[in-house]
């Protein structure tokens, strides 16, 4: 009988000292788990010392919720469940309060607003079983950037749990679909903040815009429009809204048509360069670039329509569709041209080739049996191809800047014809999400995080 | 004399397209677009006269303004090489006559290579064109990929008619 006692508070002293290891692991979010099991987040309101500062607290609470649930890794809980109220952001919190609601992590943040007009925002992350402070910031800004505080709050908690850094403060520029008074299809570019704020249009109506690319610095986009009547790569200052045709000249020095057509053009990642598939005497061949001397440096010369060209994050190699296989597939080869290896190998067409920001993946779109799937492969072709999403039609993978996320063109058949929307999936294949915007909408462009 | 033989040369590529059948890898291929439902207002034009000579629309009913391709495809039916014949002998009647060939595509295919495909399928018309002794310099090409189908539905009948190449005279013509 003795003995049993023992061995059993042997056996507790042991389930407490796991139990103890496990409370003590620092709370760590894995990005790669996808929306399996989020971690349980408690955001009351942001306290603010004016009522105005509360109304704007408020909102701020309200985008980083948002931005949070949009990943898929956070489970915000109700505010309705929440215990203590938070007046004053420098004590400590009753963390008892937290965990038995289920609150793995608790954020708390104060907004003040200065005689000048200024924000103060402030905030502190806490993890509620250790009972310590993750991450303590502050941010002082124009109040008209108060968004801008809130993306960056959601980004800071975001890295402070999975190690990663975030995406939420970004825009993202697509084109606008719809149609005009005679049914004629209308495609502008837009631009919005990622979660669906502050949308507005970056071209009218008069012409077509398709396919939007950010450059690395955040200021400029290229994209294709039809203003000449021909598809023809323009860049567009975002700032100044001024845009110029870019290779028109640089076309007619390299002997090509100057009325050919130019295509989606992707920076290098140092912004000096663009890689671009641009119509030639034999058929579309990917050309380089340079912003600088503003000459084409033709790469490809295959009889065979190269298109979609897209930079390794180190710059050194170029992934691009062909159909010098017979059908359409992925290929890479050296920023001059040199060293081309096949990376995809399966039935049906691939295309939209897209670098991982992280560089070990490439996005793809495939067409096979009559359905389009997004899928990735990585980027030496070797293993298998994993599919994160299929359906009636998909095309424009972008990776969010962290590479964890993929925007993509979805299309489903309606009786009035397809409808197209942006739509997000993380590279679990889950969390599948519609993009916030107005109407119809494609070619999602992601901005790099802006600082 | 010339243009009464041109009348004849016509008839006779008319009489061919009309026996011709669709190919085989898609029977529902049309040769024509199909009419467009207005409500019930749709009206065949009937007027005797019929457009005049060497307008556009004399060019679209006596030529037929557009060829068709298979899925994916930008090689030339033999459809289509009759219906470019055709068009190469009424330029060929009105040699002021310029023109814009415009690759279309339908939508089951990605953005960008469509828009490459697009362009395969009006220089495959124009070269044609060319070889029939058309003047390379009376035509200009454009692809518009998929983003300006004639026929906006999902279904595969739609998708034929917008796999083409569509010519409009853009100069030098009759109004």
């Amino acid at each position: 009988m003795n003995r049993f006692l023992a061995a059993l508070a042997a056996l507790i002293a042991g389930l407490a000292v796991t139990a103890m290891a496990q409370a003590q692991e620092p709370l760590r979010v894995d990005v790669t788990r996808g929306n399996l099991d989020p971690l349980p987040v408690a955001l009351p309101d942001f306290v603010g010392s004016s009522e105005e500062a509360m109304s704007r607290g408020t909102d701020i609470t309200r985008v980083v919720t948002n931005d949070l649930a949009s990943s898929g890794l956070f489970a915000p809980i109700d505010q309705d469940a929440y215990i203590e109220d938070i007046e004053n952001i420098d004590l400590r919190p009753r963390f008892s309060d937290w965990r038995v609601i289920g609150s793995s992590a608790l954020l708390v943040g104060s907004v003040h607003i200065q005689d000048d007009g200024r924000l103060v925002v402030a905030f502190r992350l806490w993890d509620t079983r250790l009972e310590e402070q993750l991450l303590g910031l502050q941010y002082r800004t124009a109040p008209e950037n108060w968004r801008r505080v809130a993306h960056r709050v959601a980004d800071e908690v975001y890295q402070r749990l999975t190690g990663e850094s975030g995406y939420f403060n970004t825009r993202i520029v697509y084109v606008a679909e719809g149609r005009g008074i005679e049914g004629e299809p209308l495609r502008q570019l837009a631009i919005m903040d990622q979660d669906g704020a502050n949308p507005s249009f970056l071209t009218d109506r008069s012409y077509m815009a398709l396919l939007p690319n950010y450059s690395p610095n955040s200021q400029e986009i290229t994209y294709v429009s039809f203003l000449d009547g021909q598809a023809t790569t323009y860049l567009y200052d975002l700032e100044t809204g001024r845009q110029e045709a870019l290779f028109t000249q640089a076309m007619r020095e390299a002997g090509l048509d100057p009325d050919g057509q130019s295509l989606s053009a992707r920076f290098t990642p140092d912004g000096s360069q663009l890689a671009v598939s641009i119509e030639t005497r034999s058929g579309h061949d990917i050309h380089l670039f340079d912003l600088r001397t503003r000459a084409l440096q033709r790469l490809t010369q295959h009889p065979a329509d190269d298109v979609e060209p897209s930079f390794s994050p180190d710059g050194e190699r170029i992934v691009f569709s062909s159909s010098r296989g017979g059908g359409s597939q992925l290929y890479t080869m050296n920023r001059d041209g040199t060293d081309v290896q096949r990376i995809t190998f399966g039935e049906g067409l691939y295309t939209t080739p897209v670098w991982s920001p992280r560089g070990d993946l490439i996005a793809f779109t495939k067409q096979s049996g009559g359905q389009f799937s997004l899928g990735v492969v990585r980027a030496d072709g070797s293993g298998i191809e994993r599919i994160l999403y299929e359906g009636f039609f998909v095309d424009t993978p972008a990776w969010s800047p962290n590479g964890r996320v993929l925007l993509f063109t979805r299309g489903e058949p309606r009786a009035d014809g397809t409808r197209y929307e942006i739509w997000s999936v993380d590279l679990a294949g889950f969390n599948l999400r519609r993009l916030a915007t107005g109407g119809m909408a494609s070619d999602p462009a992601w901005s790099p995080l802006i600082e | 004399m010339k243009i009464k033989l041109f009348a004849v040369a016509v008839l006779g590529a008319f009489a061919t397209a009309c026996a011709s059948t669709p190919p085989d890898d898609n029977s529902d291929m049309p040769i024509e677009p199909p009419v467009t439902d207005n409500g019930g207002g749709a009206v065949v034009d009937t007027t005797p006269t019929g457009p005049a000579e060497g307008s556009a629309e004399h060019f679209t009913q006596t030529a037929g303004d557009r060829v068709f391709y298979g899925l994916d495809r930008h090689d030339l039916t033999p459809e289509a090489r009759t219906t470019l014949r055709r068009q190469a002998a009424w330029l060929a009647s009105y040699p002021g006559a310029r023109i814009l060939i415009a690759g279309n595509c339908d939508e089951r295919g990605t953005r960008e290579y469509n828009l490459a495909l697009g362009a395969r399928r009006a220089n495959a018309a124009r070269d044609y064109l060319i070889s029939q002794g058309v003047d390379a310099s009376r035509i200009s090409t454009t692809s518009y990929g998929k983003e300006n189908p004639t026929c906006t539905q999902s279904n595969e009948q739609c998708w034929a008619i917008n796999r083409n190449a569509t010519t409009t005279l853009v100069g030098g013509y009759t109004n």
